[in-house]
């Protein structure tokens, strides 16, 4: 069991969570222009890093709020997102 | 095609409405006195239907919040807590959501009260009391059946009077709030998930039953 800590609630048991995936994927700005590949990299591609992952989490037994963290995905040590720019994104 | 019969006043329709209701845990309120022991090793479970909630969004520390609290009497709750005491209250939800609780009957007017006090500002308040009943599990041996449902650190030192959660019971999720000392909880439960719990906090609480 992961403890996660909810940036409102504090530290809860993992299964007050549900997993929402990789953090700051970007809706594409013209969805009609894409042809099917790139949009099905859109929708299911994801990068997998051993290692720091931004990522979100919602605390749907708690607040309901959505969060971002950083986790490492070899030891699930979990931290804060620090809000920053991504532009190699 | 048949035309719909007028509504009668609203005042009238909430008078049969008030007669008509039943709660979701009223036909076990027996069994909820028989299975609950009074002692040194006791624990009582009892429903307390029908309690007014009204869910509030209002913006922390904004001018809207200061007068919502202002015309309610009592200050919003920090994060995890709640103000007011059993028959008035405020817990909170989250960062910009309270639940304000009141006895059976104030919604109407309570409504009225925050809206005027909303009025300019931003910020909403819906009546849900329909949405949860009300559960008060009581007794020197309360805390004990809660953990072992429950995964909130409910130790004196970490979970005290005041103090008031969303969290999970079991596989459901509920507002768990420490009323007093003795200790006494109230845990809002969904309507639909009120039975479920209920024969989950009977079971923890079968062992303390013969003292
Ligand atoms: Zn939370």
């Amino acid at each position: 069991m992961l403890l996660v800590r909810c940036p409102w609630c504090g530290d809860r048991d993992e299964a007050e969570f549900r997993y929402g995936g990789q953090a700051d994927v970007d809706y594409p700005a013209d969805p009609h222009q894409l042809d099917d590949a790139t949009w099905g990299e859109y929708l299911f591609v994801r990068a997998n890093p051993a290692g720091s992952f931004d990522e979100r989490w919602v605390h749907t037994a708690g607040c309901r709020r959505w969060f971002s963290v950083v986790r490492d995905t070899a030891t699930n040590e979990m931290r804060p997102d620090i809000p920053r720019r991504r532009e190699s994104r | 095609m048949t035309v719909p019969q007028k509504v009668e006043s609203e005042t009238a329709t909430t008078d049969v409405a008030t007669a008509q209701r039943h709660s979701p845990l009223e036909h076990r309120a027996a069994e909820f006195e028989r299975r609950s022991a009074s002692g040194a090793r006791g624990v009582r479970l009892r429903e307390e239907p029908f309690l007014t909630q009204l869910d509030l969004r209002t913006p922390p520390g904004g001018s809207s919040a200061a007068s919502v609290a202002e015309a309610l009497g009592l200050p919003l709750p920090a994060a995890n807590r709640a103000t007011g005491d059993e028959h008035d209250a405020v817990l909170w939800l989250g960062p910009d959501e309270s639940l304000i609780v009141a006895p059976d009957g104030r919604a109407e007017s309570l409504l009225r009260t925050v809206r005027e006090a909303q009025r300019g500002g931003s910020g909403s308040v819906v009546d849900v009391s329909a949405n949860r009943t009300t559960l008060r599990l009581s007794g020197p041996m309360a805390r004990e059946v809660l953990e072992k449902l429950c995964s909130v650190d409910l130790h004196p030192r970490a979970f005290g009077p005041g103090d008031c959660v969303q969290t999970l019971l079991g596989r459901v999720v509920v507002v768990l709030w420490q009323l007093d000392r003795e200790p006494g909880y109230r845990v809002m439960v969904r309507c639909s998930f009120a039975e479920y719990l209920a024969d989950l906090l009977l079971d923890a609480m079968a062992e303390f039953l013969d003292g």
